[in-house]
């Protein structure tokens, strides 16, 4: 029984705590044994908050016997330890901020919670969701529950483990140039980034601000679009959260693709990929027809600056957001003879390589004299880069191409920064313009050198504020296809 | 100063806005509160918290804005000015870069002879204010060398209005007298408390000298540190002292900027030009860009009060008033716009301003009830004049009456009308009265005779009891005189 329930669907959960056939608490109980049992292997939490679930889902059992319906009652979610839970430590994977206890919990947050939703932990992540591996975080390491030799992706590794190894069913992540959608390629999972300022952001420690973006990982698109039906729409402690309707996603999934059209973009060609991959993809392409939509060619001539402009923008305003960790008010403090030294001190001992590489990269893209150069140029950029979705989406409803250039990758495989950042290729320019995106299962690749195989994800991505839209096509998609269940997670390995 | 210089300076003003919440969050702005009393995830700038602007604190910008003229641009934007400082939570302090709320427009203030100038403004921004260190230890209350530092943030994150003038003031009496204008209009327009005891209202000063004559301008000192109009006036003095002293013995300015000592009645130099922050100012990314709609500029606009400046010019040139009298008025709002009232009704300025500055004024501090809480309507009070102008009643009689009207007795004219207090002016009925006074007082009249004039005051004073004030003074004295002459 135990392995049934876990293995269950957002959807199923919810469902059956809300008939009372299941009660949140039991399910809680379940997920929070398995978690004891396999997690030491997985590695995806941080903290778990045993007491917290029992007593939320306790009230949630509370809330159904008044009459309540939920639309995630008793589900076991994952919180990326960047998002705050009022009394929950939230460490951002960061030394800096090991052991400091948030004040308040994230909007975000807050409304999965109200949903219903029942939070087992808080997922490891790279250091203030700077990576692609989650090979950054200071504070523990994540393995991918398909290979445990293999990274799970990043930033939000630990929110799309817990996922994959059913320690949760859906885990919130964040997505700033790729962080939700390439774990969930990374781990067979649907990792959806929503359009900028759908989520509010208060209470996501902040990474770029310009950029960050809430979203769910989840086994199911229905899952996905449940959790994006709870947590979207205006928030008025959020000034970038746009305040404009929202439409419900999960109930007007669809099951075809009839009428629409999709466009393959030219300069994404997947031949470069090796012949197993790019013939994933051209399957993929095929069934998106096959499906009743019409493919189109379009052109995104600027997506190549996409990276370098990235990694302007996004480090200029990671340099000012990171300033407040100075040991003054809360976090880790060295003490120094003086006030300088003192900042000197527990910046250098609080911040791991990558995020004082990237504060260095902001702070020199920003100085007087360069920021002509350097972040107003990639600014501009990053407008050309949303005029060429602007004119591609004239002539599609929606594009497809990969969400990442390869399946997961081994630890260590990336040592240098600059093929790490070349592993948001895929996923950068959308981040750049706005748009909402995710990435859903579409086949398996044995890697090189590899003994499992791994799986790959298409991304799809629709125009500013259509998330329905997008949802629904990947629903239709994912029902025709059925990837995710070709393979199980090697979690007995991983718990031995 | 030597009279081959010049001295020009320039003004820049932080004033804390008076919203009810701070900039950025719903805590509460008020002065005076327990430390970290008003604090909230928001003002510390704990992790993941995140900034909503103060409509009221923007309005408050615009209509000062527009109250002196300023050009009040359709887009503005929010920027971050980084650099560390411990009691900045954030250690970048949301401010205004390249785009501010307003543009240009000038103060016009008056100097103590009466004349009105004007001094061009080059900004005016909106930022958030830091919190408030305390560092002990080190003696003279500076960060460095001190043993350690408390931090208080009620006020980080309170609402600032930064006002920057362009270098258009010639002496320090110019600058004090800016300063006061500019803190009468900010009073008036009910932006902000401007109090310097309480930090509402801080300036530094840009200073430079020049040749008289010359069109470049000189290297410019900032001075930093003045907490009162008065110090502004010692340490602009000092600063332009100090730099005509060493361009006259050759030397050079260095720029840079200087703190005044209070006690020692001297500038310090702070800190060089190369030393100089690079504040790497970019677009707060968590803020949208500002919409100002021309619709509620013009609402603003329209909704202005009279500006104190407006106010001078009326009462000295118009009811030539003088420069004491307006500026007593025009620094009590309620007086002035109470008075106002009077003349609009009354039509005499003059009349006006001895009753208003003169005997209510002397009621109210006799009461602490403030003249426009009085019982006394403006309506009243131009009634009474009326009765004055029209020489119904004599001063004594108007002084009483509104000593009863200030208690609450109503309508002059009903009181004259009902208690027969109107003066007498008819010669048949007041001589029968000095005749009774001079018969009365023989030995008095004698005296007077004799060359001792001087009781002629003690026989008209005796003539009005027996009028019970209500007799003419003028036509008494006139009779009096006539009788003892005979």
């Amino acid at each position: 029984m135990t392995t049934e329930v876990i293995e269950r669907s957002a959807a199923a959960i919810a469902a059956a705590v809300n008939a009372r056939r299941n009660s949140a608490v039991e399910i809680t109980e379940a997920t929070l044994a398995h978690v004891a049992a396999v997690d030491g292997g997985v590695g995806a939490y941080l903290t778990v908050l045993d007491e917290l679930a029992r007593s939320q889902s306790a009230r949630v059992d509370e809330r159904v016997r008044n009459g309540e319906r939920l639309p995630l009652a008793g589900v076991p979610i994952a919180v990326k330890d960047n998002m705050c839970l009022d009394g929950t430590r939230t460490t951002c994977g960061s030394k800096i901020l090991e052991n400091w206890i948030a004040p308040y919990t994230a909007t975000a947050v807050a409304r999965m919670l109200e949903a219903g939703a029942v939070p087992i932990g808080k997922a490891n992540c790279d250091e203030f969701a700077m990576g692609s591996s989650c090979e950054n975080s200071a504070l523990r390491v994540t393995r991918n529950p398909y290979d445990p030799s293999r990274v799970p992706g990043g930033s939000s590794g630990g929110s799309a483990a817990s996922v994959a190894a059913f320690e949760a069913a859906i885990g919130l992540g964040s997505d700033t140039g790729g962080s939700i959608r390439e774990p969930g390629a990374f781990c067979n999972l649907v990792g959806f980034k929503p359009t900028y300022g759908r989520v509010s952001r208060y209470g996501l420690i902040a990474f770029a601000s310009s950029l960050d973006q809430i979203g769910p990982l989840t086994r199911t698109v229905e899952d996905a679009a449940l959790a994006y039906d709870a947590m979207a729409g205006y928030d008025q402690m959020d000034a970038t959260s746009i305040d404009r309707p929202v439409e419900k996603a999960a109930s007007s999934l669809r099951d075809d693709l009839r009428g629409l059209r999709i466009g393959i973009v030219r300069e994404f060609a997947t031949e470069a990929l090796g012949a197993e991959i790019h013939s994933r993809y051209r399957d993929a392409y095929r069934d998106l027809e096959r499906l009743g939509a019409e493919l189109v060619e379009v052109s995104l001539p600027t997506a190549d600056y996409g990276v370098a402009t990235y990694y302007l923008i996004a480090p200029a305003e990671c340099s000012s957001n990171l300033a407040r960790f100075d040991g003054v008010r809360y976090g880790l403090r060295v003490e120094g003879h003086d006030v300088r030294e003192m900042y000197d001190k527990t910046r250098a001992a609080g911040f791991g390589a990558e995020v004082k590489r990237r504060i260095l990269i902001g702070t020199y893209a920003l100085t007087s004299g360069y920021y002509d150069a350097y972040y107003l140029r990639a600014q501009k950029v990053r407008t050309l880069i949303a005029r060429d979705f602007e004119r591609a989406f004239a002539r599609c409803d929606l594009i497809a191409c990969p969400a990442a250039s390869c399946p997961a990758f081994e630890f260590n495989a990336k040592s240098d920064p600059y093929s790490m950042y070349l592993m948001d290729y895929y996923t950068i320019p959308m981040a750049l313009a706005g748009l909402p995106a995710l990435s859903v299962p579409c086949g398996w690749v044995l890697p090189e050198g590899g003994s499992v195989p791994m799986p790959i994800g298409l991304q799809l991505c629709a125009p500013l504020f259509t998330e329905k839209l997008l949802l629904g096509a990947a629903h239709a998609y994912e029902q025709a296809t059925q990837h995710a269940s070709a393979h199980r997670p090697l979690l007995p390995q991983v718990s031995a | 100063m030597n009279a081959e210089f010049e001295a020009v300076i320039g003004i820049e003003c932080h004033v804390e806005l008076k919203t009810a919440t701070k900039m950025f969050c719903g805590c509460r702005n008020e002065f005076g509160a327990p430390s970290n009393s008003n604090i909230c995830p928001v003002c510390l700038g704990m992790p993941g918290a995140l900034p909503v602007p103060n409509a009221k604190a923007l309005e408050l910008i615009v209509t000062a804005g527009v109250a002196f003229g300023a050009r009040i641009p359709e887009f503005s934007k929010f920027d971050r000015k980084n650099y560390f400082y411990p009691d900045m939570p954030k250690n970048y302090q949301i401010s205004q870069y390249d785009m501010p709320l307003s543009v240009g427009g000038s103060v016009k203030y008056w100097m103590g002879d009466g004349s009105l100038k004007e001094c061009r403004l080059t900004r005016i921004h909106i930022e958030e204010d830091t919190g408030k260190s305390t560092h002990a230890g080190s003696g003279d209350g500076r960060i460095a060398g001190s043993s350690y530092s408390l931090l208080d943030f009620n006020r980080a994150g309170v609402p600032l209005m930064e006002c920057v003038s362009e270098p258009d003031l010639r002496s320090p009496a110019e600058a004090v007298a800016y300063l006061e204008s500019l803190r009468r209009t900010l009073l008036a327009l009910g932006v902000s408390d401007v109090k310097m005891e309480e930090g509402s209202l801080r300036c530094d000063a840009n200073v430079s000298v020049r040749l008289r004559g010359s069109r470049e301008l000189g290297t410019k000192t900032e001075i930093k540190n003045m907490n009162s109009f008065r110090s502004v006036e010692r340490a602009i003095s000092g600063e332009i002292e100090r730099q005509i002293a060493i361009l006259s013995s050759g030397g050079r300015i260095v720029q840079e900027t200087r703190g005044w000592d209070e006690i020692n009645e001297v500038t310090h130099s702070m800190r060089s030009k190369e030393e100089a922050h690079d504040y790497r100012y970019f677009p707060d990314p968590d803020l949208v860009p500002l919409e100002i709609a021309a619709s509620d500029v013009a609402r603003i606009a329209s909704a202005m009060p009279a500006l104190p400046w407006q106010r001078f010019e009326r009462y000295t040139a118009q009811y030539a008033l003088g420069i004491k009298q307006a500026t007593q008025l025009i620094d009590n709002l309620a007086l002035a716009s109470y008075f106002d009232r009077v003349v609009s009704l009354s039509g005499n300025p003059a009349q006006s301003s001895n009753f208003v500055l003169g005997e209510l004024s002397r009621l109210a501090n006799e009461t602490g009830v403030a003249v426009a809480d009085s019982k006394i309507a403006p309506e009243h009070l131009v009634e009474l004049i009326g009765l004055v102008e029209s020489k119904r009643i004599n001063s004594k009689i108007a002084k009483e009456l509104l000593a009863r009207m200030w208690t609450g007795a109503g309508s002059p004219a009903a009181i004259v009308e009902r208690e027969g207090l109107a003066q007498t002016s008819d010669p048949s009925a007041v001589e029968p009265l000095v005749d009774e006074v001079l018969t009365a007082n023989a030995k008095v009249v004698a005296d007077y005779k004799t060359g001792k004039t001087n009781v002629l005051g003690f026989l008209v004073g005796q003539v009005m009891k027996a009028s019970r004030g209500k007799a003419d003074p003028s036509l008494v004295n006139e009779l009096m005189r006539e009788k003892l002459s005979r």
